[in-house]
C-alpha cells in the first residue's frame, strides 16, 4: 500500500499550491472562466494526479492508465493546471486558455488536449463516461481504475442518478467520485436553490459506499482513495467538504466568484496570498 | 449607436409582462444571472420557479404549469434547453401543444470563451422540426422586446432564441413586429440577404459595402423562422434571382435550409447558405470567431460575388 506520510503530504500540499497560482493567473489571463470551483476542488485533484493515478505523460493513450473525468468541466482550469504540473505539455500553454485556437478550451475537449478523458461543459454528463469507461475495464478484465469529480449542484441533474443507478448495478467497484460539497450553485446557495441533500444517504440508497471527508485534507482525501481501492463490488462516492474559492480569501464562499476572473490587481492579491 | 443585448432586452420585457399579466410563471436552471430572469425572480418571486439545474425537469414542470392556464416562461442557455430537454420539449410541450415559451440564451458562437460544449448551432433545427413550435429568432433588443409580447398573446409552445453579445439596434421602437412577416429593411435588386439573429447587422453592413461598389441588395430580417414568410421569400427570388442566407447557426437544418425548402419548391433561383459548416464551435472572443466562422460583413460581400457567378450562369 502507499505511504501517506507527512513528507508526502507536504510534497502533495505544494503541487495544490503551485495548481492554486496557475489558475490563478490563467483565468487573470483569459479575462474568463470559473475560479471559485477550480479552487475548490485543488487539494483533490492534487492527490489524485500526484499521489493516486497510474498515468504515463510520455504516453497518454496507454491503454492500462487510469482515467480522471472532470465531471464538472467548468474547473477546466484545474485539469489543466494538473496535467501541465504532470508534464503532459509545457506550462507556457497555460496561459493560451479560452483564447482562440488554444487546446485548453473554456471546457476541457478530449480531441484537443491529451490528457483529456472527456469532453465535459454539461454538467452529468462526465459521470456517465466514466461508467462507461469503468465498464470497459470491467469487459476487458484490466485493473485500471476510474475517477470523476462532480460539483454539488450539479447532482440537481437527473442524469447524475441514472449512472448511479448503472454504477451500482453494474457493481463497478472500479469507479470513485469526488462530489465537489462547497454549497454554491451559480445563481446561489445550494439550499436556497435546489438541495439535492440529503446526498450521502442518496449514494447509499443508491448501493454505494459512501465516505463523507474534508476536502481540503491531504491525509482524509489520501484515506479515501485507499478505502476506495479496498472496497469490493460497489462504487465508491466521497462527499468532500469544501470551500468554493479556496485558498484566496476574497474568493471563499462567495457565490459571486464562480464565473468571474480575476481582475490584474486581484490577481495580484490572490498570488500574494498564494506565494 | 446605441447597443444591447437580446438577453437584456428579455429580462426587461419580461417584467414589463410580469407586472401586466397575473398569469405569467417563470422558470429557470440555475442560469437566471445570465438569461436575465433574475429580474423578474427578483419582483415576482412567487412566480418565479428555479429548476436547479435540471432542464428536462424544467421543461415537464413547464408543460404541468401550462395545463393549469399559466403562461410559461422557460429559460436556459440554448444548448441545454433544446438539447438536453429535446425529447421534453417535444413530447411534453409540443406534443401537448402547450403554452410555453422557451427563452433561450447564449445561443451560437458568440457564446465566445466558453466553447463549443455551450455553443448551440443545431437549436433552429432542433425546434423547427417540431410541430407546433413557432421559432423566432429576433434581430436587436427592439424587435426581442415586440417579440415577447406577442408570444403572450399567441397561445401555444413558442422557441425564442437571444444572445449573448450586446448588439445596435436595427430597429425603432415604433416598428411592426408580425410572427411569421418578414422585415425587407433594405431594398435591392442585384440579390437578397435572408438573415436572422445577430446576422441581420452584419447582412446591413455588407449591404453598405456593396453599395460603395454600385450594388443594390435586399436585406431581409426574418425574424420568424416557423410559420415561415413564403411569400416574402417567393417574392424577393423573383425579383432579385439570388439568395443569401445568413445565420449564426449550422447551414444544416436552420433558416437557410427553411429558405432553400421554399426556393426548390416554388421558384428555384442559386441559394448561398452561410453559417456553420456542419463543425462545432470552439473558444475564442465573439468577433474572433465570427471571422474564423467566416460572418463578417467583408466574407458575406466575397459570398456574394461567389452567388452572382451562379446567377449569371
Ligand atoms: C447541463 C448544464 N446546465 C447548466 C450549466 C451551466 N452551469 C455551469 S456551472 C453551473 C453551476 C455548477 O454548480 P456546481 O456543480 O456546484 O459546481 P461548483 O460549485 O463546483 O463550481 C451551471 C448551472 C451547465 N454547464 N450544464
Ligand atoms: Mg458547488
Amino acid at each position: 500500500m502507499k505511504e501517506i506520510s507527512e513528507s508526502i503530504i507536504a510534497e502533495i500540499a505544494e503541487k495544490a499550491r503551485v495548481m492554486r497560482r496557475d489558475i490563478i493567473e490563467m483565468l487573470g489571463a483569459a479575462g474568463s472562466g470559473h475560479p471559485g470551483g477550480s479552487l475548490s476542488a485543488a487539494d483533490i485533484v492534487a492527490c489524485l494526479y500526484f499521489w493516486e493515478m497510474n498515468i504515463d505523460e510520455n504516453n497518454p493513450q496507454w491503454a492500462d492508465r487510469d482515467r480522471f473525468v472532470l465531471s464538472k468541466g467548468h474547473a477546466a482550469p484545474l485539469l489543466y493546471a494538473a496535467l501541465a504540473e504532470k508534464g503532459f505539455f509545457p506550462r507556457e500553454k497555460l496561459l493560451t486558455l479560452r483564447k482562440l485556437g488554444s487546446p485548453l478550451q473554456g471546457h476541457p475537449d478530449r480531441n484537443k488536449l491529451a490528457g483529456v478523458e472527456a469532453c465535459t461543459g454539461s454538467l452529468g454528463q462526465g459521470i456517465s463516461w466514466a461508467v462507461g469507461m469503468a465498464l470497459a475495464g470491467k469487459i476487458d478484465k484490466k485493473d485500471y481504475r476510474v475517477y470523476a469529480l462532480l460539483g454539488d449542484g450539479e447532482l440537481e441533474e437527473g442524469m447524475v442518478w441514472e449512472a448511479s443507478m448503472a454504477a451500482s448495478h453494474y457493481k463497478l467497484d472500479n469507479l470513485l467520485i469526488f462530489v465537489d460539497h462547497n454549497g454554491l450553485q451559480i445563481d446561489g446557495r445550494i439550499a436556497d436553490i435546489m438541495s439535492p441533500e440529503p446526498v450521502a444517504d442518496k449514494f447509499r440508497a443508491f448501493g454505494w459506499e459512501v465516505l463523507a471527508i474534508d476536502g481540503h485534507d491531504y491525509r482524509q482525501i489520501m484515506e479515501s482513495l485507499v478505502t476506495a481501492q479496498n472496497t469490493r463490488g460497489k462504487p465508491t462516492a466521497v462527499i468532500a467538504n469544501t470551500i468554493k474559492g479556496k485558498g484566496c480569501s476574497f474568493m471563499e464562499d462567495r457565490v459571486e466568484w464562480h464565473g468571474t476572473a480575476p481582475k490584474k490587481d486581484e490577481v495580484a492579491k490572490a498570488l500574494l496570498e498564494l506565494a | 449607436m446605441e447597443k444591447q443585448a437580446t438577453r437584456d432586452a428579455y429580462g426587461k420585457a419580461l417584467l414589463e409582462l410580469g407586472k401586466l399579466h397575473q398569469d405569467i410563471v417563470v422558470l429557470d436552471a440555475d442560469l437566471s444571472k445570465s438569461t436575465k430572469t433574475a429580474e423578474f425572480a427578483r419582483s415576482f418571486p412567487e412566480r418565479f420557479i428555479n429548476a436547479g439545474i435540471a432542464e428536462q425537469n424544467m421543461m415537464g414542470m413547464a408543460a404541468g404549469l401550462a395545463t393549469a392556464g399559466k403562461v410559461v416562461f422557460a429559460s436556459s442557455f440554448a444548448i441545454f434547453a433544446t438539447g438536453r430537454a429535446f425529447e421534453q420539449v417535444r413530447n411534453s410541450i409540443a406534443y401537448g401543444n402547450l403554452n410555453v415559451k422557451i427563452c433561450a440564451t447564449h445561443a451560437g458562437v458568440t457564446v465566445g470563451e466558453d466553447g463549443a460544449s455551450h455553443q448551440s448551432v443545431e437549436d433552429i433545427a432542433l425546434m423547427r422540426s417540431v410541430p407546433n413550435i413557432c421559432v423566432l429568432v429576433p434581430s436587436d433588443g427592439v424587435s426581442t422586446r415586440k417579440a415577447l409580447f406577442k408570444l403572450y398573446e399567441q397561445k401555444g409552445p413558442a422557441y425564442l432564441r437571444l444572445g449573448r453579445p450586446s448588439l445596435p439596434l436595427i430597429h425603432d421602437d415604433d416598428m411592426e413586429f408580425e410572427i411569421g412577416k418578414g422585415i425587407e429593411l433594405r431594398k435591392g435588386k442585384d440579390a437578397c440577404l435572408i438573415a436572422c439573429g445577430i446576422m441581420v447587422e452584419k447582412a446591413l453592413q455588407a449591404a453598405d459595402l456593396l453599395l460603395q461598389e454600385g450594388i443594390g441588395v435586399s436585406v431581409v430580417d426574418m425574424h420568424t423562422i416557423k410559420p415561415l414568410d413564403k411569400d416574402l421569400i417567393i417574392e424577393k427570388a423573383r425579383e432579385t434571382g439570388a439568395i443569401l442566407t445568413l445565420e449564426e447557426h449550422s447551414v444544416l437544418g436552420g433558416m437557410g435550409s427553411a429558405v432553400c425548402e421554399v426556393v426548390c419548391e416554388h421558384f428555384p433561383v442559386p441559394v448561398i447558405r452561410m453559417g456553420l459548416d456542419d463543425v462545432f464551435g470552439q473558444s475564442g472572443s465573439p468577433d474572433e470567431l465570427l471571422q474564423y466562422y467566416g460572418l463578417t460583413p467583408e466574407q458575406i460581400v466575397e459570398k456574394f460575388h461567389d452567388l452572382i457567378k451562379k446567377k449569371q450562369k
